[in-house]
């Protein structure tokens, strides 16, 4: 099929738009992953500039998600889409949708870098967010690469990473909670450090959402809600990966 | 024909559930010829119950000429012949005890142009069932005129000038007119061919809001070459390409995730 096709509609223009939208999408994409790579580095590297700068940077990403939703809009009024041209409209409307909140994550990151400062919160248990940080961009990124190539096989793989992120995320809060019973004086510290670690827990809920916007869009199938087997049998491809538990 | 392997190739085997439970009509290698050229090939398809089927594709495809073949339309043209099995609740519709006639009665048809009788409206309406002696009195047949007219959305508009011609109405009224004159005789299924695709958007959606209030009744089969059209007033569409049912399907699915990629190509209007 010619589903990751945009072009080749006769209206030369509807194809310019669809190509639009899409590098919209992209170019959105990719200012929320330096947003998050920043968060992250500001939080660990206790760099105050740049936790002031994602702090108060997601204006641009808010803007083109204004500015996404009005060009699809105008597509649905004035081109109807229908097939997978619609359903790339509805992908990029629900995609841009998670990227805003991703943005909004990250910029609690920065804020939550900030109050080190501000507050004299101390800085030195953010290093256990490290590994959690990288896994969580990483997801992010193969799911902004999904989107730009329709790679459905990607799409289930950064799907079933989800789980890795979710056991990373147990796995600090409880190294944390130890902190806390350890040395309750380290509580407001630490605690700190377990809403960055949900935030970074929540991007990777939201890039899941990506490459289940991704499978939609090339498959026509929706996959929300369902365990990460049954989406490999929906879409009828067989993963190379552990699936057993990859339930949502 | 030399290029037909290709073409085979390309379309294949119908995609999609072909079959409903309890047609209406359906037909079986349905093939048409005109003269050598073959027009329509081996066309399986059913005709649910109060149900809408939209024929769409590009000019040329066949969707018209397989339509006119559900009541026999192409009897008329000399040089067109029609082979399979094509049948009507079970019985074969081009069985040689069939009349024409009365199984036109049966499955009525609506045309693209409308076209009324240069007469006035209510004799329109009450030519078939005059034809076919379906009113014993004259209160009899005013019903029958009043009942079809009121059907087809038009009553309320023309009541005081039943006596008028036909002819003076506006186009979209016109139509309904054809539709009131189908209705009259009680069909069993009605085929339309563009019924809308003279008229003006409002028509246009008057005519589609009675398609969907037909549906109780009727079965129906429309042909059209708006896509948005046979999305809106449409349960199943089924896509035609070079004389082959390409695709059937659901309308929901056919216009979000239709399977051929024919199909996908032609409705979201890419090269084919």
């Amino acid at each position: 099929m010619s589903e990751n096709n945009l072009g080749d509609h006769i209206s030369h223009r509807f194809d310019e738009e669809l190509e639009a939208v899409r590098n919209q999408v992209l170019k959105m994409g990719g200012l929320v992953e330096r947003q998050v790579a920043s968060g992250i580095s500001a939080l660990i590297e206790h760099d105050h500039t740049l936790a002031r700068v994602v702090a108060r940077s997601d204006v641009k990403i808010n803007a083109l998600e204004v500015s996404i939703d009005e060009q699809c809009t105008q597509i649905i009024a004035r081109r109807q889409p229908t097939a997978s041209d619609l359903r790339l409209i509805i992908s990029v409307i629900k995609t841009i949708t998670d990227l805003e909140r991703i943005g909004d994550e990250a910029e609690k990151l920065g804020e939550y870098a900030l109050r080190v400062e501000n507050e004299g919160i101390r800085a030195r248990h953010y290093e256990q967010l490290q590994h959690l940080g990288d896994h969580v961009l990483k997801m992010l990124r193969d799911s902004l690469n999904c989107f730009a190539k329709m790679d459905v096989e990607m799409a289930l793989l950064t799907i079933a990473s989800d789980k890795r992120i979710d056991d990373e995320f147990e796995s600090v809060s409880r190294n944390l909670i130890t902190h806390m019973m350890e040395d309750p004086r380290e509580i407001a510290s630490v605690l700190h450090v377990t809403w960055c670690a949900r935030a970074l827990e929540r991007i990777g809920d939201h890039a899941k959402n990506i490459c289940e916007y991704v499978v939609y869009l090339v498959k026509g199938k929706d996959v929300r809600h369902i365990s990460l087997e049954q989406v490999a049998e929906e879409v009828d491809i067989e993963l190379d990966i552990d699936i057993e538990d990859g339930d949502k | 024909m030399a290029d037909k392997p290709d073409i085979e190739q390309l379309i294949g085997d119908t995609v999609g559930e072909i079959h409903v439970d309890a047609p209406k009509m359906s037909t079986r290698n349905c093939n048409v010829f005109y003269g050598d050229k073959q027009a329509i090939f081996d066309v399986n398809l059913d005709f649910g119950k109060h149900s809408v089927v939209a024929l769409i594709g590009p000019s040329g495809c066949g969707k018209s000429t397989y339509l006119r073949c559900l009541n026999r339309m192409n009897d008329t043209i000399p040089i067109c012949r029609v082979m399979g099995k094509l049948s009507l609740d079970d019985e074969d519709i081009y069985a040689r005890e069939m009349d024409p006639v009365l199984l036109r009665a049966r499955v009525g048809m609506v045309f693209q142009k409308p076209n009324p009788f240069p007469k006035s409206i209510y004799d329109n309406v009450a030519y078939g069932p005059r034809l076919h002696g379906l009113a014993q009195t004259r209160a009899d047949l005013d019903e029958i005129v009043v009942t079809s007219l009121q059907k087809a959305g038009l009553f309320e508009e023309v009541k005081d000038r039943l006596t008028s011609p036909g002819t003076g109405l506006s186009g979209g009224q016109q139509q309904r007119l054809c539709i009131a004159r189908t209705i009259a005789v009680s069909p069993e299924v009605i085929l339309m061919d563009e019924p809308a695709s003279a008229l003006d958007p409002i028509a246009t959606a008057i005519i589609e809001e009675l398609i969907d209030e037909l549906r109780e009744n009727f079965t129906i089969a429309i042909v059209t070459h708006s896509m948005q059209q046979a999305a809106r007033v449409s349960q199943r569409t089924a896509y035609f390409h070079l004389g082959r049912l390409v695709e059937v399907g659901e309308t929901n699915d056919i216009f979000t995730n239709p399977r051929h990629e024919l199909t996908e190509n032609y409705i979201t209007g890419r090269f084919g």
